[in-house]
């Protein structure tokens, strides 16, 4: 059998293929035969996993390593790296789970990404993420791992901004490889310390001679470890980039964010085990720390985020804190335990959320689902299979892992084990919160949203107070109509009056002059009478145009309190239908009567049988560590010999455990049972109804009629802190501190490059104008001159070396 | 041209080609140096209403250079890198024992190819955009002058190699150039040279000091180096006058503002040669003629140059991060890639020396094909800056493809050439100077932000106006760029046989440094532990 892990190589040449072969072919493969041949490579790798898993099981267990050489990589000097292959328990076990839930990603990208116009780049880059991966896990040394782990990276960094137009997914993908460079720089230096203390960085010499490292290199190692560690596996205060990366493509979370990349942190301290064995007793304490904190910060951040991708980010981040959190109280097993059954339902849940996001057309924001259950029938039961597994429901994988990461952190520090606890509360709580808004519930999707109801009220309140001013305008000018008529009617009199007169003076003999002068005033009166009768009009109409403009600011106010009475037509809750008052479908646009014509769908078959495949892993993966006896410890079994017997040991005894076991269990039922409370039964907030005084006693104020209706009824509202919704500021605090101190000293920097370094050269070169000038001379365009000048040199030289020679 | 110096060089060295054949192999080194200046002249005489031939006849010269520099490395024996090979000695001025003296050890050999390579490729690549009868000609003698600085082993041949570098690089800045090219070529001349004139001195002092010493005037490298009779003071002073004209050409920290300028400035075939070729100048003289003459200053001195390397690779890389333009970003990203080749070098053991060496040639190629790729995309935009750049990737994908490789490479990402050079470098350097390495190795995190963020400017995002209409790489162009692409993918993979080829050599200068300063060991691997596991580390000591 031995035979059969002589094709280890093959693990990694499988995916290397597939990518050389779309590289070069990919733009005519096209879609999806693109899609389908990276699956299959990445099943041919699966295949050669499970043959050189089987020989691996085939020798005795003392006998379970096996170093592949295929070529000398770097040999300078005395430090020379091979890239060779080391097969163990742990390399093996890494490349199953990376191999099988790998595979099934990829099928189910040939479903997602239809209809790309990258679809073959896509896949392009997962087959060469795929063996940047398995080239991490089964690299015989450090260096080599290394590739690997930046590779991974760099893959990364093209996937999430695989839609790279959109210059917000461009950030995301550079953010995460700067910042995953800051852990490289950790686990380079790690390297360098290692070689120059054991001479070699090959895992077989490093770990075999572990033992001999003084307390304080190995204490050093492995802290630098932890750096890369925390990087890549997004713990604190490195784990900012990950949900940031969620801006790619939904399998690629499935497959990097989640399932395989961000636990090469695990991986990679778990490999070193035998040097944490050796560092001072802070160091794995710090590990534990970190991951605990990790897990417990993210969880609460997860609780108040409205994306269903960032809260599976947030979710990540957490269990990776779980498994730190295993590491650090030694209990490898459980680490690695949890990576694979956390690779089955975290892959499984992503991809559901992507199933979703496919199906509800590309609408991410949870509070836009509801009631998916009946529409999305395969998605919702296996999604809710991964919710039962993540919230640690027995009998359900995530309940087994979690179980016995806790129970060695209690033989740790109590108050790991309560930080572990609490974030397990929560763990059940935010992914019910999930499961609720997006499954259960009324199906909001044909909600006119807040924003729209906000906006439609606005474009009311807005035309409201032009027809206040338009009203205004005619009243304006109905009193200068007034003003006109007054003058035409004074004139009248005026003209009536000086008739008058001229009829008083006419000699009363001449008869024609008293009958043109009659004939004038009869005319100046008739022009009174139609002077007055146009007053009297002018202020009729002045006194409608008021009537107008009390009528329109009668009107304003009425919408403006039925907009502050509504408001954004929610009252912070997702729970009922919004209140959107008397604005009917002519107020919104098009995209509200395009979501009520909209059909949610399920997604086809390429889709959700990776779920339902998954979907089963995720039920029954934990029979491979059941805790009853050690016959069905079988990872732990399998795992000793790459351990080198530094797995803790429980000193509890079974009564402890089962304690423990119903504690977590009992855990898990507060988180979801607090959550049905909340989002199924829709809690309210204790002496608060639909409040009477929103209206127009608050309209008005500072602009916003809105604020004081958006206060919240529900319980909802209140655990969703924005403390926690915009992730304890940390993100913001980051890019503040960039883009003002950081960018400062980076410009002054430069600054002092141009004043201070180039500002003294240019002040020697004015000292050396003449030599300066004379060469400028020579550069316009006299080339012999400075031939000359050259010829010259040489002989003053000559000359000069003649002389000192001749002694 | 037919000044009096190159009618010196030229007539010996045809008399060397003449006494080469006389015994029976052919003189390749000092063909190598020659040829470019029988082109240069060819082209001279050629009339000036065929302009299409001058590049068809560089382009020959050149590819025969090149051609010879790969006969250079199929001759050359690993085994005996440690030595000087097809070695070529012809007296010069007898009186002063100034020879005609060139060879290749494993040190040079790469460097030769390297050069011997890009010239061609930039040569057919880049047109001159206008005086093409010149400008081909001085690129020739550029060619000349970078070979005859690598080859030389007699340190009179070495200088005038050296400052007949200086002239073409002038004038192509000054004439070919673009902005203000007449203030970068002067800056550029007048900082050079005065790191030469310097070394003139440091020279004719080296040289007398001997005589005095031993009686024997001579200005043979290899006997100089071995006899190491000069007072340690008095070396450690010529070691500084060689150190700063070698620092100026590196250009080392606070040394290095010329280098943005005539980057900038420069024509497109300047760039890349300055970049690829001619910063590896100073480098390379540290190696020969600074350590090697000086082993002891250079171990005096090795705590200062690591510590200004140091400063490069932090500075330059904050300074890259800042700028507007393309070019500049690109120059002072070699301000920071040439920090690590002086760590590398200046930790004096095997990794630190062949990691430099390795990234002189990682150098050459990924900043040698981002000025290429920066020049594409000038043609196509004629504008550098980057925020007037955006999207780039969406009309040009292939553009963008080879850009980011090339990016990643300067990144030093594994797998890729960058990462070999750059990990022996710090691995050497934390095994000499421990904390400077830690701090150099931040240099990796600032490249990333850079280069990425540069990146993403130029070719991330919604192309917009311009932007959107730009052509994808023509198949010249992936002609051109392809061999630099092989060099950077195959460099990543397999580097043994180029390292393997150094080797010798290298150990033979940390050999040399141990056995003329006594209280000098290589700093290698503390070595607590060692396994007979068929590890690769032989040299532990004790269990």
């Amino acid at each position: 059998m031995d035979q059969l892990l002589d094709l280890a190589w093959l693990i990694v040449a499988f995916p290397l293929v597939g990518f050389a072969l779309i590289l070069l072919f990919g733009r005519r493969l096209g879609e999806p035969a693109a899609g389908w041949l990276a699956t299959a490579a990445m099943a041919g790798s699966f295949v050669a996993s499970v043959a050189v898993f089987v020989g691996l099981q085939d020798r005795p267990e003392d006998d379970r390593r096996f170093v592949q050489t295929l070529f000398e990589w770097v040999p300078a000097g005395d430090f020379s790296v091979d890239a060779g292959f080391l097969v163990d328990p742990l390399s093996v076990t890494m490349t199953l789970f990376i191999t099988g839930v790998g595979a099934l990603i990829h099928l189910y990208s040939i479903g997602y990404m239809h209809g790309d116009s990258d679809f073959s780049k896509f896949f392009m880059y997962l087959n060469l993420f795929a063996f940047s991966m398995l080239m991490l896990v089964l690299g015989d040394n450090m260096l080599l791992t290394f590739l690997g782990w930046e590779g991974v990276g760099v893959c990364s960094y093209f996937l999430i901004s695989f839609w790279f137009t959109d210059e917000y997914n461009a950030s995301a993908g550079k953010k995460a490889f700067v910042t995953n460079r800051i852990g490289d720089w950790g686990f380079m230096v790690a390297m360098f310390l290692t070689f120059t203390t054991l001479g070699s960085i090959q895992y077989i010499d490093v770990l075999d001679n572990a033992g001999g490292l003084e307390q304080s290199t190995a204490t050093a190692i492995t802290v630098l470890l932890l750096v890369g560690a925390a990087g890549k596996s997004a713990q604190i205060p490195l784990y900012v980039w990950l949900p940031d990366a969620m801006a790619g493509p939904t399998p690629v979370s499935a497959l990097i964010h989640a399932a395989t990349m961000v636990t090469s942190g695990v991986y990679l301290l778990t490999r070193v085990n035998p040097i944490i064995a050796e560092s001072a007793v802070w160091a794995p304490s710090l590990i534990a720390w970190v991951g605990a904190i990790t897990a417990l910060l993210a969880a609460t951040i997860a609780v108040a985020q409205n994306d269903i991708k960032k809260v599976l980010a947030y979710s990540t981040i957490s269990q990776l804190g779980y498994m730190f959190l295993a590491v650090g109280s030694g209990a490898y097993v459980a680490a690695i335990f949890h990576m694979v059954t956390h690779a089955f339902f975290k892959a499984l849940l992503f991809l559901g959320s992507g199933s979703v996001i496919h199906g509800m057309d590309n609408d991410q924001d949870m509070r836009h689902y509801g009631g998916l259950r009946k529409l999305m029938p395969i998605t919702s039961a296996t999604f809710i299979v991964g919710w039962l597994a993540i919230a640690g429901v027995p009998p359900f994988s995530g309940f087994w892992s979690k179980d016995e990461i806790l129970a060695f952190a209690w033989e740790e520090n109590v108050l790991l084990w309560l930080i572990g606890l609490i974030t397990a509360v929560l763990t059940a709580f935010y992914m019910s919160r999930q499961v609720f808004m997006t499954f259960y519930g009324r199906y909001r999707f044909a909600d006119v949203r807040p924003e729209e109801i906000s906006a439609a009220w606005s474009v009311r309140v807005a035309n409201a107070s032009a027809a206040v001013d338009e009203a205004q305008t005619q009243l304006a000018s109905a009193e200068e109509a007034i003003a006109k008529a007054n003058e035409k009617h004074e004139s009248a009199r005026a003209k009536l009056d000086s008739r008058n007169a001229e009829m008083s003076e006419a000699d009363t003999a001449d008869e024609r002059a008293v009958a043109k002068a009659t004939k004038n005033l009869e005319r100046a009166s008739g022009a009174v009478e139609t002077a007055e009768a146009a007053v009297a009009a002018a202020v009729e109409a002045h006194a409608e145009a008021q009537r107008a403009v009390l009528a329109a600011q009668t009107q304003q106010e009425q919408v403006l309190s039925a907009a502050a009475a509504v408001g954004d037509g929610t009252d912070g809750s997702i729970f009922d239908e919004p209140d959107t008052g008397d604005l009917d479908e002519a107020d919104f646009g098009v995209e509200v009567k395009a979501r009520r014509e909209y059909h949610p769908h399920e997604s086809p078959w390429l889709m959700t049988l990776p779920l339902v495949v998954l979907a089963a892993g995720a039920v029954v993966a934990g029979v491979m560590n059941l805790p009853f006896s050690k016959d069905l410890h079988f990872l732990g079994n399998w795992l000793e010999p790459s351990l080198y017997h530094n797995e803790a040991h429980l000193s509890s005894g079974a009564g402890a455990k089962w304690a423990l076991a119903i504690v977590a269990v009992i855990g898990g039922a507060v988180g979801i049972a607090a959550a049905v409370r909340i989002y199924v039964q829709r809690a309210a907030v204790a002496g608060r109804s639909r409040s009477p005084q929103t209206g127009s006693a608050v309209a008005g104020r500072d602009g916003s009629p809105q604020a004081e209706a958006a206060k919240p009824k529900y319980w909802a509202s209140r655990v969703e802190l924005p403390l926690f919704a915009r992730g304890w500021f940390v993100d913001e605090s980051i890019t503040n501190f960039m883009g003002g101190p950081g960018r400062k000293s980076f410009d002054a920097v430069v600054r002092f490059d141009t004043t201070v370094v180039d500002g003294t050269v240019n002040r020697v070169g004015r000292w050396v104008r003449l030599a300066g000038n004379a060469v400028r001379r020579v550069q316009s365009g006299f080339v012999r001159s400075y031939a000359l000048m050259v010829a010259i040199g040489a002989v003053a030289l000559f000359a000069w070396f003649l002389s000192r020679a001749s002694w | 041209m037919g000044t009096l110096l190159t009618n010196n060089v030229l007539a010996n060295s045809i008399f060397a080609a003449e006494a080469g054949s006389a015994g029976g192999t052919f003189p390749v080194l000092s063909a190598i140096v020659v040829t470019p200046m029988i082109g240069a002249l060819v082209l001279l005489f050629l009339p000036n209403n065929r302009p299409e031939y001058f590049k068809q006849i560089a382009f020959l010269f050149s590819a025969t250079v090149g051609a010879m520099s790969v006969w250079v490395l199929t001759d050359f024996s690993t085994a005996g890198a440690a030595e000087f090979q097809l070695t070529d000695q012809h007296t010069w001025i007898e009186s002063l024992d100034i020879s005609w003296y060139l060879g290749v050890d494993g040190i040079s050999l790469w460097l030769v190819v390297l050069t011997g390579l890009i010239f061609p490729l930039t040569i057919v690549g880049v047109d001159a955009e206008h005086g093409p009868k010149a400008y081909y000609s001085w690129l020739l003698v550029l060619e000349a002058g970078c070979m005859g600085v690598f080859l030389a082993l007699d340190l009179f041949a070495f200088f005038t190699f050296f400052e007949i570098v200086l002239v073409p690089m002038y004038f192509l800045i000054g004439k070919w150039g673009h902005g203000e090219r007449a203030y970068a070529a002067t800056k550029f001349f007048i900082f050079t040279m005065s790191g030469s004139a310097l070394m003139l001195v440091g020279i004719l002092s080296l040289a007398f000091l001997n005589q005095a010493e031993t009686s024997v005037l001579t200005f043979d490298l290899e006997t100089l180096a071995n006899s190491q009779e000069i007072a340690t003071n008095t070396a450690r002073w010529i070691f500084l006058s060689f150190a700063l004209a070698f620092a100026v050409k590196v250009p080392l920290f606070p040394l290095h503002t010329w280098l943005p300028d005539a980057h900038t400035n420069a024509p497109t075939a300047g760039s890349v040669i300055l970049a690829a070729v001619m910063l590896k100048l100073g480098a390379y003289g540290f190696l020969r003629f600074g350590i090697y003459l000086f082993p002891e200053a250079a171990v005096w001195f090795a705590p200062t140059l690591v510590t200004l390397g140091t400063i490069g690779i932090i500075y330059g890389a904050i300074a890259a991060t800042m700028q507007r333009d393309l070019k500049r970003l690109v120059a002072y990203s070699s301000v920071a890639h040439l920090g690590f080749i002086i760590i590398g070098s200046f930790a004096l053991n095997t990794y630190g020396l062949e990691g430099g060496l390795l990234q002189m040639v990682n150098h050459g190629l990924s900043t040698g094909a981002l000025f290429l790729l920066v020049a594409m995309i000038y043609d196509r935009r004629h504008t550098r800056v980057i925020s007037e750049l955006g999207g780039l990737q969406k009309p040009a994908p292939k553009l963008a493809g080879v850009f980011i490789l090339v990016t990643l490479s300067s990144v030093g990402l594994p797998g890729l050439n960058g990462f070999v050079g750059e990990f022996l470098t710090l691995l050497g350097a934390f095994a000499a100077h421990r904390w400077w390495a830690v701090v150099a190795a931040g240099g990796v995190i600032l490249a990333a932000l850079y280069l990425l963020w540069a990146y993403q400017r130029v070719f991330h995002g919604p192309a917009e106006g311009a932007n959107a209409e730009i052509s994808d790489l023509k198949l010249r162009e992936g002609l051109l760029l392809a061999p630099f692409v092989v060099g950077i993918v195959f460099m990543g993979v397999y580097p043994k046989p180029v390292i393997e080829r150094m080797e010798p050599a290298v150990k033979a200068l940390i050999a040399h440094v141990e056995e003329h300063v006594p209280d000098f060991s290589e700093p290698v691997a503390d070595v607590i532990i060692f396994n007979d596991h068929d590890s690769p580390a032989e040299s532990g000591e004790g269990h």
